[in-house]
Parts: structure tokens; C-alpha cells; sequence
């Protein structure tokens, strides 16, 4: 069954479907395709994105705290969590007595999910974009918060006093960068003029001069710090780790989660970190353009597809060891401080940049001659 | 090999769209009464949410893409968490107070009346163009090709037909706001 619909989504079957109709043929193709799709990705991308992730995650902390980290499965460590992983999967999956069962059983479901469902959208080269969505940017804003019902879900469903004081956290910080998180968002989108990613990476083409980072200069570049920064406190990284605290709340909202349902989590947070810092490389770093003058992605085939996608993983990945950096730099914020940094700081800037934005787009493009 | 993918396709075609609607349909309804019926206030909650989660999937059928999404931000993302922040601040709430009363009928019924019945006015006057069909028939799309959607046409007739309303809402969510300022730092002093 499965090699049947990988089969449909890559070769593709338009010439031997006696549909009923154009709306029939298209749907059954588009389905299948989707379907096929996703199973290839969740396989073949994003598990070994994420694995990947967390080995970089522990060497790299290793390496920033003078030790050496995880080296002996695999070369330099590279199968550790896979080994891990499996070791997970042998462990038996508790639930605390007083628990609510079908929540506490719901919660990484839905984390997963939107984690994964973010991938949709996500442009890998020229020709390779799993959807090419026109509310793509909002889609991922909007399946990024589901997230944060499943961790409240999570939370609440442990009947743990730790895990209920990460929840209430949780639910304070994403009222706190949600708006920042999404008006910092919309500046690249109200310079480019969509909201579809692939059509947004394929405007930055050409030298590094070009990427989105310096468009309507400087509202890109000081959204493109905002994104990350809220898009740091929406995964829960140090220093807005607040949800997690190992040293005040155990484990925060994970608490109770043994065995394969926290490395559900786990994983689920490393997807999350590659996709919104890939979402973030194709709004401001180019995407999959190489930022190279002449080496243009879009006229090479296959191959250009393939340097693209090595392009996105690449520049994701170097935004992932950022937060990793950042995580083993920077001290955790205090609740009041999150808030303060988000409603006071962090609001007010992103909406003076899309303000600055809209007088570039409406004003000074029109005077520069629209090449900006 | 490729008759079976024919097949495969040909009938997800023919009967996809059908059990997807279904389907949704079949989880907003029953995620709503179960809603209704939870005996924890939680479990209501997190079943509004399945049930707003599948409404914006109803809107993606009928090609509303941007409605869907803002669907999804604004009731999972936004109303959603209140609502939560509502039931952790409340903590378990007694027993008798999801008794059903009398009282609470019938003040249930003076405002689900009204609401069904402009629901079902709105719904028999409205003729449901399918916009997907109506594009499919008028230029298959190519495989790859881009959808531009439905933001621009809801942008520029919130900006020129629309504008009154729209505005109208930003200052009655404006008082709101300021309403509820003023009541979180305690009222007049």
C-alpha cells in the first residue's frame, strides 16, 4: 500500500485515471499525492532532520560546556538517538492514577501534529514544494499554535502540580508572543505583496543582496531578529524555557511523560526548532537561493533542486545551532521579564517595522522607481 | 501495477470528497454535543477545540482558504487559550453547578433560539458556489501551479464595501479592551 501511493506521488498517474470529471480526477490525484507526500516526508525528512537535530543539540553542548557529549554509536555519536530511541520504545509508558486518561493520551498527538503539519508549507528547492499554499505563512502561524493547546492539554491532563504551574506558564507566554511572533511575520509579507512562502523565497534570487533581510532595510532585518526571538519562547528554548524549568518545576509540563510519549515531545520540539527556523530561511535568507550571483537554483533541474534543499536544510540547521548557542549563553528569564520583554518590547517594535514597511511599500518604493 | 493506481485514484475521486465532508462533519457535530454533555469543564474545552479545528477544515472544502486559517488563529490560537486560562483559574468546578436547572433551559433557549434561527436563514439564502469546481472548470489547474487564493479579494472589500463594519468592529473591540483595563485595575478610585 504504501510503495503504491509513493509510486502515485512521484510518477504521477494524470494519463490513466478514468476520472468522472476534471474536479474528480483532480482531487483523487491531489489526494493521493498528499498522502504520498507526507508519508515521504515524515520518513525520509523530518525524523532524521530532528534525530539529526538532537545529536547536533548534545555535541554541540558538549563541545560549549569543555566535554565531548555522546561519540560512540555510529560515527561521532550519529546513531545515539536513534539508539535512545529505541531504547525509549522498550520502556513501559506510565500514567499517573489520578490522570485524565484520554487527555493525557490526546496531548502528544497534538503536539506532533502541529509540528509536522508545519513541513506542509515549507519550500525545498524551485520545483519541490510539498504545497504551494497562498495562506502559507498563516498556516504555519496558525497550526503553530495548536501546539501550545497540546502542551496546556498535556499539563492539565498530569493532575501534577509541577506540570499545572508550566501550564499556566505556558498559556501566559503564548498570549505574550503570539502577536509579536505574527506581526514580525507579516513585514516580509507586506514587502513581497504574498503570503505564500515558495513565492516569497523565489522573489530573493540573485546575490545575498537580495534575500529578504534587506528589503524595505532596516523593518526586514529587525523583524527577521523579532521572528526569532518569539519564535524562540513558541518552542520553549532557553531563555524563555520558562514552561520546562528543570530546576524549579522537574520537567515542567512533561512531567509525568515516561517512555515513548516523551520522546514524542522530544522529537516533536526538534521538528519544530528545523521548521520554523527553515520557515524564517525562506522568509528573510533566501531559501533555497544560494545568495551566489550566477548560481541560480531555479534553471539547474534536479540538481538545483537539490542544492536548494541543501540550501534550506543548511541555513535552517545554522539557525537551529544558534538556539543552541543561545540556550548555554544566556540565563533564564524571569515570568515577569517574558512578559515585559514580549507586550513592552518586542509589540511595539514589530509593529513599528510593518508601519515602516507600508510607508516603504506605499511612499518610497513608488519614488525609488518599485526596485526595492 | 498503474491499472490498480487508476483504480486507486479514480475511486478516491469519486467518493474522497464525499467521506472527507462526512467525516468533518461528523467530528464537528459530535465534538460540539460532546461539548455540551462533558461532565468535566476541560473536556469541553479541548472538544470546542476539535470542533473549531474542524469548522476551519469545512471552510478549506468550500475554498475559503484564508478563512480557514484565520479560523484556526483566532478560535485555536486566541479564544481558545482565554478559555483555558479561564477553566485553570477556575479550577474543578462543583457539581451543582452543572446541573441543568429550569432557569438555565430556558435562558439557554432564549439565546440558541435566535442564534439557530438566523444560522438557518443565513444558511437557505446563501447558493454555496463551490469555487474549487467553478476554477476546475473553467482552467484545470497544472500540476505545480499556484492558487492565488482568496486574501486579495477579502482585503480590497474589507478596504472599499466593507469598510464601515470593519472599522465599526476595530472600535468596538477598542472599547472592550479599554472596558476591561479599567475593570482588571479595580474600577473607578
Amino acid at each position: 500500500m504504501i510503495p503504491l501511493l509513493l509510486a502515485a506521488g512521484i510518477g504521477g498517474v494524470e494519463g490513466d485515471a478514468p476520472g468522472p470529471g476534471v474536479l474528480e480526477t483532480i482531487w483523487g490525484i491531489s489526494v493521493v499525492r498528499g498522502l504520498a507526500w507526507s508519508l515521504v516526508a515524515a520518513l525520509l525528512v523530518i525524523t532524521p532532520m530532528a534525530l539529526f537535530a538532537i545529536w547536533l543539540e548534545r555535541r554541540l553542548s558538549g563541545k560549549m560546556q569543555a566535554r565531548i557529549g555522546p561519540n560512540r554509536v555510529g560515527p561521532e555519536g550519529l546513531l545515539q538517538t536513534l539508539a535512545d530511541g529505541v531504547k525509549l520504545l522498550g520502556k513501559e509508558s506510565l500514567v499517573p492514577t489520578q490522570a485524565d486518561r484520554p487527555l493525557f493520551h490526546a496531548a502528544p498527538a497534538v503536539v506532533f501534529m502541529s509540528a509536522f503539519a508545519m513541513y506542509a508549507v515549507l519550500p525545498w528547492g524551485p520545483d519541490w514544494a510539498p504545497t504551494s499554499l497562498a495562506v502559507g505563512l498563516l498556516f504555519v502561524l496558525a497550526i503553530g499554535s495548536l501546539e501550545a493547546i497540546g502542551v496546556i492539554m498535556a499539563g492539565w491532563a498530569s493532575n501534577n502540580k509541577w506540570a499545572l504551574l508550566g501550564t499556566m506558564r505556558v498559556a501566559a507566554q503564548v498570549v505574550a508572543y503570539e502577536i509579536p511572533l505574527g506581526i514580525s511575520a507579516l513585514v516580509p509579507v507586506l514587502t513581497a505583496g504574498t503570503m505564500n512562502v515558495q513565492e516569497i523565497t523565489a522573489m530573493q534570487g540573485g546575490g545575498a543582496w537580495n534575500w529578504g533581510l534587506w528589503w524595505a532595510f532596516p523593518a526586514n532585518l529587525v523583524a527577521f531578529v523579532l521572528f526569532f526571538w518569539a519564535a524562540l519562547a513558541n518552542l520553549k528554548r532557553a531563555p524563555f524555557d520558562l514552561p520546562e524549568a528543570e530546576s524549579e518545576l522537574v520537567a515542567g509540563f512533561h512531567t509525568e511523560y515516561s517512555g515513548m510519549s516523551f520522546s514524542i515531545f522530544f522529537l516533536a520540539e526538534y521538528a519544530a526548532m528545523f521548521v520554523l527556523s527553515g520557515v524564517a530561511s525562506c522568509l528573510w535568507l533566501g531559501g533555497w537561493n544560494t545568495g551566489i550571483p550566477g548560481v541560480d537554483v531555479a534553471g539547474m533541474g534536479v540538481w538545483g533542486n537539490l542544492l536548494g534543499a541543501a540550501m534550506v536544510a543548511g541555513k535552517a540547521m545554522l539557525l537551529v545551532a544558534v538556539m543552541m548557542w543561545l540556550r548555554w549563553t544566556l540565563p533564564r528569564l524571569r515570568v515577569d521579564q517574558v512578559m515585559r520583554l514580549c507586550w513592552k518590547f518586542f509589540l511595539p517594535i514589530s509593529l513599528a517595522c510593518l508601519v515602516w514597511a507600508a510607508a516603504w511599500v506605499s511612499v518610497v518604493k513608488p519614488m525609488l522607481g518599485g526596485n526595492g | 501495477m498503474a491499472e490498480l493506481l487508476g483504480k486507486l485514484t479514480a475511486a478516491m475521486g469519486t467518493y474522497g470528497p464525499a467521506v472527507l465532508f462526512y467525516g468533518v462533519a461528523g467530528l464537528v457535530l459530535a465534538s460540539a454535543a460532546y461539548a455540551v454533555v462533558a461532565k468535566k469543564i476541560d473536556h469541553s474545552a479541548f472538544s470546542l477545540m476539535a470542533c473549531f479545528t474542524g469548522v476551519a477544515a469545512l471552510y478549506a472544502m468550500l475554498g475559503s482558504d484564508f478563512l480557514a486559517v484565520t479560523q484556526v488563529i483566532v478560535y485555536v490560537g486566541g479564544i481558545m487559550i482565554l478559555i483555558v486560562f479561564g477553566v485553570l483559574l477556575t479550577d474543578r468546578l462543583p457539581v451543582e453547578y452543572r446541573q441543568i436547572s429550569r432557569e438555565t433551559v430556558v435562558q439557554g433557549l432564549a439565546v440558541a433560539v435566535p442564534v439557530m434561527a438566523a444560522l438557518v436563514w443565513a444558511a437557505a439564502g446563501t447558493s454555496w458556489p463551490v469555487v474549487a469546481e467553478a476554477a476546475a472548470a473553467a482552467a484545470p489547474p497544472a500540476a505545480g501551479g499556484t492558487d492565488p487564493g482568496t486574501t486579495a479579494a477579502i482585503g480590497k472589500l474589507l478596504l472599499t464595501d466593507y469598510l464601515f463594519p470593519f472599522e465599526f468592529a476595530s472600535v468596538l473591540l477598542l472599547v472592550a479592551l479599554v472596558g476591561a483595563a479599567r475593570m482588571a485595575r479595580g474600577g473607578a478610585k
